[in-house]
C-alpha cells in the first residue's frame, strides 16, 4: 500500500481519467499523490479481514433507510429541444462529437 | 469566551456581519401586511449590490424569478390566502444545486454557460413553501475544498474578517447568512462542507441524515456521502427549513420514506435530561486552545440546561480522513466522468478525435484540486490497487459507522468542535492539499456514518472569530440535535 507512484503511473491514471497533464503539472501531481497515499497508508494499521465493506449507509438501517425501488412506469422526460440547447454541438436530434472511426 | 459575535471587543477592521431577522419576525410582518415580500427582496438586492463586490458571495442573481415569486406572495397575502412557511423569505442557493434557467457553474469553468432545464427537488420545495430565491452562491469547484479558494470564480471572503476564508465548500451560503445578504441559504455537505463554513462564519448549519433530503438536482460529487442542508442565523429557523426540504422523492432512490417531523416544534422541547456524549478523540492534539475553551464552556451550558454529560469512546476517529479521501475521490472520479464537452459546458476547439476532445475539454475546464481528486480516485479504483485502497476504505467505513451506532446506545447526542481552528487566512493552506484536508478532521466521520448533525455558534476567540460546536445525533434523530443546539445557542 505504500508503493511510490511513478511518473508513468500518473500518466497512465491521467489517461484512464481522460485528463491531460502538462509537463509542469505532472511533477506537482506526483508529489501530491505520493504525500496523500503515504498518509492514507495509516489504514494498514487496522486488521480488516472479515469486515464487510460498507458502500451505502442504508445497509446499516433496517427500514428507516430506503433502497426500495419505485414502480416502473412511463412518464415524460425532459424536452429534447431544451436539453440539446445546452450542448456545444448538435444536429437538432443528436449530440455531435468528432469522428470516432476512421475508414 | 461565549460572547456574541457583534459584542466582540476587538472587531477586525472590515466586518460585514449583520444578523438577519428571524423567520418568525419576517413572517409576522408579511402576514400583517406591514412587510411586503417585494420590498424585502428589493432591500436584499440593494444589500447584495453593496456587499457582494467585496465578499464575492453570489455568482449569479435570479432577480426576475425572485421578484415574480415575491409578487405572488404579496398577492396571496393581500387576498388572505394561506401562506407557505417560508413566504417571502429571501434565500441563497449554493451553485451546485440546479435552478431551471439560472446558470449553474458548480464553481467550475467546465459548466460555464450551462442553464439547467430543471429544478433540484430541494429548490422546488423551498419555492413551493414561498421562499424568494435571490441567486446562486459561490463554492469550491464541484464542492471540493475547505476554504472556497478552489472556486474558478475567486474565493469568498469571510464577512467576520475579509482577510480570512469563509470555509468550504459552501462558503458562499455561509457568508450570505453571516452578512445578511440572505436570510437563509442551502448548501451541500459531503465531508463537512456545510458545517465547517457555518462554524467559520458564525451561523447555524445542518447536516441532515443521509437520505433525509433528496439529492435530485444536486451536481454529484460523492453520491454515497452528498447531502443537501440549510444555513440559518438561528437553530429554530434551520429546523423550519429542514422540515420544508426533507422527505421522500421519487427522483432519488436513496431518499427516505420516513415521515418528516416538525423540527422547529421538536427543537422547542428543551434539552432537559438529554444524555450528551463527549469523545476525547475530538479534543486531542491539533485542537486550537481557544476553540477548546469555547466548546468546554458550551458543554457547561448544556449541563446547566439539564443535560447529563458523559465520555464516549470513538477510538477509530483518526482513520476517518484517509477513509473519506479514498471513498470521496473514487466516487468523484466516476461522477465527474460526465463532464466531457458533449452535453453541456464549453468544448475545447480543434480536437481531431473524440478522445482528444474529451481530454482537452476536461483539461481546460477543471481546476487543480478537481484534477488531483479525480487522479487519486481513479488510482484507488484501478486494477491492482482496488483492494488495498477502495475496499480497505469501505471496510474501515463500516468500523467507523458501527462505532457511532454503539455510542448512540448510551447517549442522545455527541458534541465536538466543528473544526480544529477558527477561520484561517486566505492563502494559508493553498500550497498544501494534505493540510487543507485536515481542516475536515472533525466532520468527515459523521459523513461516512450517514448520521445527522447541527453546527451552532459557541463563542468567539479573542480576535473575534466565531467557533462552532458540532452536535451529532443518530440517523433520523435530527430532533435531538436541534434540541441540544438550541440549548447551546441560549448559552
Amino acid at each position: 500500500m505504500t508503493a511510490r507512484v511513478t511518473v508513468e503511473e500518473v500518466q497512465r491514471v491521467a489517461e484512464l481519467a481522460h485528463l491531460k497533464l502538462t509537463a509542469e503539472e505532472t511533477p506537482r501531481m506526483l508529489d501530491d499523490l505520493n504525500a496523500i497515499l503515504d498518509y492514507v497508508a495509516e489504514l494498514n494499521e487496522l486488521e480488516t479481514s472479515g469486515i464487510a465493506p460498507l458502500a451505502q449507509v442504508s445497509e446499516l438501517l433496517d427500514g428507516a433507510g430506503s433502497g426500495v425501488l419505485r414502480e416502473d412506469y412511463l412518464q415524460p422526460s425532459l424536452d429534447r429541444t431544451i436539453v440539446l440547447s445546452q450542448a456545444p454541438e448538435t444536429d437538432g436530434v443528436f449530440f455531435k462529437v468528432p469522428k470516432v472511426i476512421e475508414r | 469566551m461565549r460572547k456574541k459575535l457583534l459584542d466582540s471587543a476587538s472587531k477586525p477592521v472590515e466586518n460585514f456581519v449583520e444578523h438577519p431577522k428571524t423567520l418568525a419576525e419576517l413572517r409576522a410582518g408579511i402576514l400583517a401586511g406591514t412587510t411586503k415580500a417585494a420590498d424585502l427582496a428589493a432591500s436584499y438586492y440593494k444589500r447584495i449590490a453593496q456587499k457582494n463586490p467585496r465578499l464575492n458571495v453570489y455568482l449569479s442573481l435570479t432577480k426576475e424569478r425572485a421578484l415574480a415569486q415575491a409578487a405572488r406572495v404579496d398577492d396571496a397575502a393581500a387576498k388572505g390566502d394561506p401562506l407557505g412557511p417560508l413566504a417571502g423569505i429571501p434565500m441563497g442557493i449554493k451553485d451546485v444545486l440546479v435552478m431551471r434557467g439560472a446558470p449553474a457553474t458548480a464553481g467550475s469553468k467546465i459548466l460555464q454557460g450551462y442553464h439547467p432545464p430543471y429544478d433540484a427537488t430541494s429548490v422546488a420545495k423551498l419555492e413551493a413553501a414561498g421562499a424568494v430565491l435571490l441567486g446562486k452562491t459561490n463554492c469550491d469547484e464541484f464542492a471540493m475544498g475547505s476554504s472556497n479558494e478552489n472556486s474558478a470564480y475567486g474565493p469568498v471572503r469571510n464577512p467576520v474578517d475579509t482577510e480570512r476564508v469563509p470555509g468550504g465548500s459552501s462558503g458562499g451560503s455561509a457568508a450570505a447568512v453571516a452578512a445578511n445578504i440572505a436570510v437563509a441559504a442551502l448548501g451541500s455537505d459531503t465531508g463537512g462542507s456545510i458545517r465547517q463554513p457555518a462554524s467559520f462564519c458564525g451561523v447555524v448549519g445542518v447536516l441532515p441524515t443521509y437520505g433525509r433530503v433528496s439529492r435530485y438536482g444536486l451536481i454529484a460529487y460523492a453520491s454515497s456521502l452528498d447531502r443537501v442542508g440549510p444555513f440559518a442565523s438561528n437553530v429554530r429557523d434551520a429546523a423550519t427549513l429542514l422540515s420544508v426540504i426533507a422527505g421522500h422523492d421519487p427522483h432519488d432512490a436513496t431518499s427516505s420514506p420516513a415521515p418528516v417531523p416538525d423540527y422547529a416544534a421538536e427543537s422547542d422541547k428543551g434539552a432537559d435530561r438529554l444524555r450528551i456524549g463527549v469523545p476525547a478523540e475530538y479534543f486531542a492534539e491539533g485542537l486550537d486552545p481557544e476553540v477548546r475553551a469555547c466548546i468546554e464552556s458550551g458543554i457547561i451550558a448544556l449541563q446547566a440546561a439539564g443535560c447529563t454529560v458523559k465520555p464516549v469512546a470513538l477510538p477509530h476517529t483518526k482513520y476517518a480522513v484517509p477513509v473519506y479521501y479514498l471513498i470521496a475521490t473514487a466516487e468523484a472520479s466516476a461522477n465527474l466522468a460526465r463532464f466531457d464537452g458533449v452535453r453541456y459546458g464549453p468544448r475545447s476547439k480543434d480536437s481531431a478525435t473524440l478522445a482528444d476532445m474529451y481530454r482537452h475539454s476536461r483539461d481546460e475546464g477543471f481546476g487543480a484540486e478537481v484534477k488531483r481528486r479525480i487522479l487519486l480516485g481513479t488510482y484507488a479504483l484501478s486494477a491492482g490497487y482496488y483492494d488495498a485502497y477502495y475496499l480497505k476504505a469501505q471496510q474501515v467505513r463500516r468500523i467507523l459507522a458501527e462505532e457511532y451506532l454503539r455510542a448512540f446506545n448510551d447517549v442522545d447526542a455527541i458534541v465536538t468542535p466543528t473544526a480544529p481552528t477558527p477561520a484561517f487566512k486566505l492563502g494559508e493552506k493553498t500550497g498544501d492539499p494534505l493540510a487543507m484536508y485536515l481542516a475536515d478532521i472533525y466532520t468527515v466521520t459523521a459523513s461516512l456514518a450517514g448520521i445527522c448533525g447541527v453546527t451552532v455558534p459557541c463563542g468567539v476567540t479573542k480576535a473575534g472569530l466565531p467557533v462552532g460546536m458540532q452536535v451529532l445525533a443518530k440517523h433520523f434523530n435530527e430532533a435531538a440535535a436541534f434540541r441540544v443546539a438550541r440549548a447551546v445557542e441560549r448559552g
